[in-house]
């Protein structure tokens, strides 16, 4: 506990959510202060000192501010959040306030929202799958423990059912092992954040569930807080109560406007399109935190959700998020229009961990063969329908007719699921069997064995 | 010049300005507040000096004491340094967790690059003796780092006299004296270790111009882009197009004597991955674990910015270090564009004029003094002996647009491009190395030795090769208005062999254990494999034998299988294609005769 509280009231000037006063002795960089305007206390952070002028990021808005009346005083800490397991089953805000009317945590521990860097001498390299129950995802798309795999999606996608359906359902194969899910929604709207909080509430999973929510309207520097908030809980639960736990990221595009907002407004040297330069190094340090550790039970799995603006995958958000995580998951508007849900297209997504994730043991032997077979066969269904557009449907063999028959059945049984329906991955693999059968059989280079075990040829003289 | 200290004036990020040093150098070390945090003044402007520093400075408070050391920052060279995983600062990570007790890297710890306790067992070279004057690079004794790396002990750069002590076989550890080299009224210790700033290029006797090709085991590099010895490339690609696992197969297989991969600003769990590999992984010459001969830089993308720098300065001191000691280095740097955007971002806080994109004007003089520090050189010292260092490094081009300015400024340096293809990576084609687009300018330098290996037909075929998928992309664009039918019977060939290249040639798939790695031998078969396809197949269609007739043959698809076999079985393989070959070729000659 700090005696001496450092105050002044020597403001110089005030612009945006930036505030610069005249330097105290011994203030930090990163440190946070609270200033009192008329009555109404609001947190900042120490962005740049020098001996004469500090500059202060509001944490909300300046509006009120008046140099000479607005006092600012020195916390003499950086932004810590208090952490607990009794976290669990609750709502915050995106500095960790309670949200849903509880009581105020007791916290077993206060964490810098910043972290550290994990040592990567100490990493293991993730390979235990996680099955999330959704069939495109599981099978084509494997997610493993300690991975950072994101959503890239558009407006008016159903990527928030598709977070909640995931949340409702992952699970990591062999129980006895704790489990838990942090969900952070940065900038979304009331709607949004109604839907969030009353899923959680309905879903039975709240118990296993801690939720961070800062609403479109919260101030710039909340929804920058709010991803590093939900991470340090997830680190916390990972590292400290040994939990596996998949931390879900909403609508990280929102967090990305931010950072521009601020970084305009400290009238920094943009970079590509207007975003700030440090843009790749400040989501990786934030995505970074995921992994697998020597010596440590627990995980940090991360699956951000972004729209890309215009639906273009080039665009410095989604490019420089594909940059650092371990592959994307991109949902399509076609296949949304054809009434597909979950609308993933598997030729643009991709699971970079997923070799590592899956076969004999970790989902099952045929898994690897199943899914390079689905890969192949809906590639060369696709070709065929953009040769069908131009020469008809006649033209084609008996053999590319199966093919055809395949992608659409593949696209409306496999691919398309319930957004209640939860899918084991026996049953995943099952059907892409099943689809598999439409094709003639020497089509197939897949093993004779694991054909003979599992093609529903054989499977149901069995 | 010890007992120069300042006080902190400014912190912004990772910029701290110090007021108050006495006669601040460029480039020294200093030491940040209380808890010495390490930085380096890369500018001064009046009584002010601007530090970069290399970890984080939330905390940091105006007026805290800054240090000044007179030294520039240097990397420790000596033995220890082979299976070593090092962040930018040349701080062991393993150590550091073990002095940490802890799974994160916190800021402030100090531990030694090299162990001061391992004892080294040094054996003397008898070529020299007391008494004899000795100069830099002069190879006193050796030290068997690992079972494939044989650690040569020389006189430090800087250093010469008369070798007035020297110590005998026994063991040491770094710190030991093992020589002692008397110059007049100077006296200099040599140890097993010395210090080299990183930011200096070593010293050599002479540069030497490329002329043998570092074998990397990928047919699309070796065969069609080959990279000298001591040669420098370029392999930009867009995300998703197999930038990382290229990268790392050329670490693994290429038959370098040392590997050093400088993972800088990139994923964790991508450089966990990559060590696993290299201790389980055997080198396919020596049979050996790849770490034996492997030096790991890891400086992930959350770990400070600054020192993204630092750490490919440091790969390179070391590979240049290595080298005079007569060896074959290969440094893969992934990504350079994570340390160009460093540098934009320190100069951004200095207030430097931005040029494009926000990059600072110096980015170009910057690339261009990392790349000349590769090449093949005759090493200073006794015994006479060549060493090399090429340099590949990895750009990551915003939205896979190659017009940026850092794969831009880097083309201008290097002599090799290895363009990844988005196109081609989505097709499942990998490695995903646009042959329309990549180059290599070491062509000529290699011919030579290729075509002593080749009996005289790599030049020849190569380029009937780029030939062919050339004008296979002209006869797409056609197809695309008026379909594959309407093509002349020889145009359709040339589609075929052109796939042919494609699928059976430069495809090679990273994970198959025959073909990740493809010995010269084994790709020349291949490639003769399709070039007397080429020609008999062209023989039959001028005498009138239709394409599908030949397409439906056997012989083609032994060609397309050639890669799937072990190295020992494909001479065996290719003599029975050929057999095949001629065979089914007769039989159609024969058919059109009657």
């Amino acid at each position: 506990m700090k005696l001496l509280v450092k105050e002044t009231r020597q403001i110089t000037g005030a612009k945006g959510s930036l505030v610069f006063v005249k330097s105290l002795p011994e203030v930090a960089y990163g440190e946070l202060v609270e200033i009192e305007v008329e009555g109404e206390t609001r947190l900042g952070q120490v962005v740049d000192i020098s001996r004469d002028i500090t500059v202060i990021q509001v944490f909300g808005s300046s509006l009120g501010i008046t140099p000479g009346r607005t006092t600012v005083r020195l916390r003499g800490e950086t932004l810590k959040i208090p952490v607990s397991t009794d976290m669990l089953g609750r709502i915050f805000n995106g500095l960790g306030k309670p949200l849903d009317g509880g009581p105020e945590i007791l916290p077993e521990e206060y964490l810098d929202i910043h972290g550290d860097p994990l040592n990567p001498a100490l990493r293991v390299p993730p390979s235990e799958f996680i099955e999330t129950g959704v069939s495109v995802i599981d099978g084509m798309l494997t997610l493993v423990r300690g991975q950072k795999l994101p959503i890239f999606s558009g407006s008016g996608l159903p990527h928030n059912k598709i977070a909640m359906q995931v949340v409702r359902q992952a699970s990591v194969k062999g129980s006895g092992e704790s489990f838990a899910v942090v969900f952070g929604a940065v900038g979304v709207t009331f709607e949004e954040a109604m839907y969030f909080i009353n899923e959680l509430k309905s879903m039975g999973a709240i118990d296993r569930t801690v939720a961070f929510l800062a609403p479109a309207s919260a101030p710039p520097v909340e929804k920058l807080a709010l991803p590093r908030v939900a991470l340090t809980t997830a680190e916390y639960l990972a590292w400290r109560q040994d939990m596996h736990v998949l931390v879900i990221l909403t609508d990280m595009t929102n967090y990305c406007e931010s950072l521009k907002e601020i970084s305009a407004a400290r009238e920094e040297v943009p970079g590509r399109r207007g975003y700030p330069g440090y843009m790749y190094t400040d989501l990786a340090s934030m995505y970074e935190r995921a992994g697998r550790v020597e010596g440590r039970k627990g995980s940090v799995t991360i699956m951000p959700i972004l729209t890309m603006p215009d639906d273009d995958i080039t665009h410095p958000i989604p490019d420089l998020t594909g940059y650092i995580t371990e592959g994307q998951i991109v949902l399509s508007r076609d296949l949304w229009r054809k009434g597909i849900y979950p609308p993933v297209d598997v030729f643009l997504s991709l699971s970079r961990m997923m070799k590592e994730g899956i076969g004999p043991g970790k989902t099952r032997e045929d898994h690897h063969y199943v899914f390079s077979q689905l890969m192949s066969a809906y590639a060369e269904g696709q070709r065929l329908r953009e040769i069908i557009a131009i020469v008809g449907v006649e033209s084609l063999s008996e053999k590319d007719k199966k093919y055809l028959e395949f992608a659409d059945e593949f696209e409306s049984k496999f691919i398309n699921q319930g957004e209640n329906e939860r899918r084991s991955i026996e049953e995943t693999l099952d059907i892409a069997w099943d689809l598999l059968a439409i094709l003639p059989e020497e089509e197939l280079k897949i093993r004779d064995e694991l054909i003979k075990k599992y093609h529903p040829k054989y499977r149901v003289s069995r | 010049m010890a007992g120069r200290t300042g006080r902190i004036y400014r912190i912004a990020g990772p910029l701290v300005v110090a007021t108050d040093i006495p006669t601040p150098m460029m480039y020294e070390v200093v030491y940040v507040g209380e808890e010495g945090l390490i930085g380096e003044v890369i500018s001064v402007r009046g009584d002010k000096a601007y530090i970069q520093v290399y970890e984080e400075t939330t905390g940091l408070t105006v007026g805290e004491r800054v240090e000044a050391t007179g030294e520039l920052l240097s990397a420790e060279l000596g033995p220890g340094l082979i299976g070593s995983i090092y962040d930018g600062l040349q701080r062991p990570e393993v150590e550091i967790a073990r002095s940490l007790n802890d799974i994160f890297i916190r800021r402030g710890v100090r531990v030694n690059s090299l162990n001061r306790n391992t004892k080294w067992i040094y054996a003397v070279d008898e070529k020299i003796r007391v008494g004899d004057k000795v100069g830099p690079g002069d190879v006193i004794g050796l030290v068997q780092e690992t079972p494939i790396v044989t650690h040569k002990v020389m006189i430090p750069p800087g250093v010469s006299g008369v070798l007035k002590w020297r110590a005998g076989d026994g063991e040491y550890t770094v710190e030991d004296v093992v020589a002692v080299v008397e110059s007049g009224e100077r006296r200099y210790e040599v140890k097993l270790y010395h210090k080299w700033p990183v930011r200096v290029p070593r010293p050599f006797k002479d540069k030497l111009p490329p002329a043998e090709p570092l074998l990397t085991g990928i047919r699309v590099i070796d065969v069609m882009f080959p990279i000298a010895k001591g040669g420098k490339a370029a392999v930009p690609g867009g995300f998703g197009t197999g930038k990382t696992v290229l990268l790392q197969s050329l670490a693994k297989w290429s038959y370098a004597d040392i590997a050093i991969f400088v993972g800088c600003g990139e994923r964790g769990n991508e450089m966990a991955d990559a060590l696993k590999s290299f201790i389980q992984l055997h080198d396919v010459r020596r049979n050996r674990p790849m770490m034996e001969r492997s030096i790991f830089i890891a400086n992930t993308s959350n770990m400070p910015v600054a020192a993204r720098e630092t750490s490919v300065l440091l790969g390179v001191t070391i590979g240049e270090y290595f080298r005079d000691m007569g060896y074959d280095v290969l440094l893969v740097a992934d990504s350079t564009s994570r340390w160009a955007e460093a540098m934009r971002e320190i100069s951004g806080r200095m207030e430097e004029m931005p040029g494009e994109e926000g990059y600072p004007a110096y980015l170009a003089s910057k690339l261009a003094e990392f790349y000349e520090r590769a090449g093949r050189v005759s090493a200073l010292g006794r015994p006479e002996r060549t060493g090399s260092v090429t340099i590949l490094g990895a750009v990551s081009p915003p939205g896979g647009d190659f017009s940026e300015p850092v794969v831009r400024n880097t083309l201008r340096y290097v002599q090799a491009l290895y363009a990844l293809d988005y196109d081609l990576a989505t097709r499942r084609h990998f490695p995903a190395i646009n042959w329309l687009m990549s180059y290599s300018l070491y062509v000529d330098y290699v011919k030579d030795y290729m075509n002593e290996r080749s009996a005289g037909r790599w030049e020849e075929t190569r380029s009937m090769f780029l030939k062919i998928l050339q004008r296979e992309a002209e006869l797409l664009d056609i197809v695309r208005l008026v379909g594959p039918e309407a093509l002349p019977e020889e145009d359709k060939l040339t589609l075929e062999v052109a796939r042919m290249i494609r699928e059976g040639f430069l495809q090679q798939y990273a994970y198959d254990p025959n073909d990740a790695f493809s010995p010269l031998e084994k790709s020349f078969l291949i490639m003769e494999a399709i070039r007397r396809f080429h020609e008999t197949a062209l023989k039959l269609i001028r005498s009138n034998v239709p394409l599908f007739k030949i397409r439906e043959l056997k012989s083609p698809y032994m060609v397309y299988r050639l890669k799937l076999y072990a190295p020992h079985e494909v001479g065996k393989v290719y003599d029975e294609y050929v057999k095949t070959l001629d065979e089914e070729a007769g039989r159609l000659m024969e058919g059109v005769r009657q």
